[in-house]
């Protein structure tokens, strides 16, 4: 079963945590993994399941993505976790540190740079280009689980292309509200075929989805499921010839960098509850206020 | 000017520190070794073993004593360094009427063959505080003779008496005898089969299967059990290595086996029978057997065409609902951040407000 190159793994060489395999799952578990994953690529969003392992870090933190970055990272690669679009929340700070220690490739937090880019709840604002990959942490990878809560009945639906009820959850939403009460986790049609829960970004970010040059994976650890979007498919997000698919705008730019182009987080600076929007992607930010000239000054 | 917070990495490294300090406790306290934990904290060491999916108590008790004594933390311990062991080959079915017992008992008949033993139970104490302990008191000395009975011979189970006059089902062994499916390998997927169940069950968290099987006893789902038997001892481990084709023992286990006989009115094909609900765990885990048991049963009901309304008898929601791990993890994820949901949710809020505000202010105007 195992050939040279599986157990020819490069932790010997970078030394780090030689306790675990490079990038902490066996070769086979990771081979099942990326079988998963071509089959996934092969089918643009339906949810392949797959043998997930429990890994050192809880279920809904990330395990879906990690293993599926584990079974995809080699040592060439430069790595970037983002959580809420930021490098420096806790749970990317650990996940990062996770792979440092059991792989020891380079990580980076430029968007450009990396070429894995492993993410919860954002993609990043600087457009992705071909050879990279964005990796997804997704909590409930099946779109319908809220109106259906049995697999074996969104199985069939799926099989189907049986889509009737997102779309009266869609309507009512516009009966009762005027409008799509659906903020994030924003439902989408994948190559014009299967439905597919985005993971929880917010439906700002959902156009990006659409034929992005990279390859986007999902991994669902928990439910134990994964799906992908290749590169160049078309991803578009539910909505109606009267009421099309619409993004949230503020009114507000951010108070760093003073993008009017970036999804904005609200802060509350003080107990009179003075508000300040501020970039939710720390890179994206970063750059805008480094600007142009340091840009290339650090290249 | 307020900078969005850095510094994770640090504050990380630091949660360690304090969470080490506080494991340890007061330093001038001697420190708890493994093996204490392991020969002291048995029952713990056995739940965590059972749904950790691992039968080692020494590595058991090392993850209680690196959760602080929390179970569940325990058991993910376990499970994450069982995720990397390779998986050698299959055991040969375990035969538990071969099991060299320290306890059984039955209550479905005052006597029976192998009779009733009571064995280390805390069922008949008087849960009253022993202040003995308290004191680092040695307990009142006991006669060696009575404190360990350790039945030897083969004890046949209730259910084979009983199928001796064909009043239960019965399961012979399918005739090939194939592997049942892994689910530390295979994702779960449904409908499942008895075997799948079973795994997931004897994994599933004690806590969930206690309040699941207690809610079969209250009216959602009616079963009428009856404790055929409830085994604990030992019983060997068995391997057939390809290169020698006949069965070698590879060390014994410690078991709980707990068999429920229920009733079961039947059908239009099956004249009435007894019918079985079947619980396994490591170690003395009675309550969890017992409970598995209940659960095992109500979860029968679509094979024997009982209608299935009850939470227990719903294959979906027990085995997607069950594993600590699963359940733990994702509950708890919640105190990750949420400022990108949230704040998309705070802007839906807002435009709704300010739509209902209009539309209050336009209705003020027509009246």
């Amino acid at each position: 079963m195992s050939s040279a190159t599986d157990s020819d793994s490069p932790q010997q060489a970078s030394g780090i945590a030689p306790e675990v395999n490079f990038a902490y799952l066996d070769e086979r578990t990771k081979r099942m993994i990326r079988r998963a994953i071509l089959k996934a690529v092969a089918i643009p969003g339906y949810q392949v399941p797959f043998g997930s392992r429990e890994m050192p870090l809880p279920y809904g933190w990330g395990t879906g993505g990690i293993q599926v970055t584990a079974a995809v990272i080699g040592p060439a690669d430069r790595l970037k976790v983002i959580d809420q679009g930021s490098d420096d929340t806790v749970n990317a700070v650990n996940i990062r540190r996770f792979f440092e220690r059991t792989t020891g490739v380079r990580t980076t937090t430029d968007t450009r740079e990396a070429t894995l880019i492993q993410t919860r709840h954002r993609i990043p604002e600087k457009p992705l280009s071909e050879g990279q990959i964005l990796i997804y942490q997704v909590p409930v990878p099946e779109p319908m689980q809220r109106l259906e809560p049995r697999e074996s009945e969104t199985r069939t639906l799926h099989g189907l292309a049986e889509y009737g009820l997102m779309h009266v959850k869609l309507y009512e939403d516009i009966a009762r509200y005027g409008h799509i009460a659906t903020t994030y986790d924003y439902p989408v049609l994948v190559n014009d075929r299967y439905i597919m829960s985005p993971s929880p970004i917010p439906k700002f970010d959902n156009p990006k989805m659409d034929r992005n040059p990279a390859l986007q994976l999902f991994g669902a650890g928990r439910e134990k499921r994964i799906y992908a979007v290749p590169p160049y498919t078309r991803v578009a997000s539910l909505g109606f010839e009267d009421h099309p698919f619409e993004i949230q705008r503020w009114s507000a730019v951010c108070a760093l960098c003073g993008a009017n182009d970036s999804f904005l987080d609200e802060m509350i600076t003080d107990d009179a509850g003075t508000r300040l929007h501020v970039c939710s992607d720390s890179d994206y930010c970063k750059t805008r206020r480094d600007g142009p000239e340091q840009q290339e000054h650090a290249q | 000017m307020y900078v969005a917070v850095k510094g994770g990495e640090a504050a990380i490294l630091n949660s360690y520190r304090l969470v080490a300090e506080q494991r340890r406790g007061d330093p001038r306290q001697p420190e708890l070794t493994v093996m204490q934990i392991r020969e002291q904290l048995k029952l713990s060491v056995d739940r965590v073993m059972t749904e950790g999916s691992v039968y080692d108590p020494e590595l058991a008790a090392l993850a209680i004593k690196q959760a602080s004594g929390d179970l569940v933390e325990a058991i993910f311990l376990l499970r994450a360094y069982r995720a990397t062991l390779p998986r050698l080959g299959s055991t040969c079915p375990i035969d538990t009427s071969r099991m060299e017992l320290v306890r059984r008992i039955s209550a479905t008949f005052k006597d029976l063959p192998g009779g009733q033993v009571l064995g280390p139970t805390y069922d008949y104490t008087q849960r009253l505080l022993d202040f003995t302990l308290l004191a680092q008191g040695e307990p009142s000395a006991i006669d060696p003779a009575v404190a360990r009975p350790v039945v030897q011979e083969p004890i046949p189970r209730v259910v084979d008496l009983l199928n001796q006059e064909g009043l239960i089902e019965t399961f012979p062994p399918p005739s090939d005898d194939p592997s049942p499916p892994d689910l530390t390998r295979e994702p779960l997927r449904f409908p499942a089969n008895r075997a799948t169940r079973l795994q997931n069950l004897a994994r599933g968290d004690e806590g969930f299967l206690l309040a699941m099987a207690y809610s079969t006893q209250r009216g959602y789902s009616h079963s009428h059990p009856f404790v055929g038997d409830i085994r604990l001892g030992r019983a060997s481990i068995e391997i057939i290595p390809e290169e020698l084709g006949f069965p070698i023992s590879i060390g014994d286990i410690e078991l709980t086996e707990c068999e429920m006989v229920n009733q079961f009115g039947g059908s239009k094909t099956e004249p009435p029978q007894f019918t079985r609900g079947y619980g396994l765990a490591f170690g003395h885990s009675e309550r969890k057997a017992m409970a598995m048991s209940l659960v095992d049963r109500a979860l029968r009901a679509g094979e024997l065409g009982e209608p299935v309304e009850s939470p227990a008898q719903m294959e979906e929601f027990v085995l997607s609902h069950s594993d600590s791990l699963e359940s733990s993890g994702f509950v708890q994820h919640l105190k990750l951040p949420h400022y990108v949901d949230f704040q998309s949710e705070l802007e839906l809020v807002r435009k709704m407000r300010a739509e209902a505000g209009r539309s209050r202010i336009s209705d003020a105007e027509d009246a």
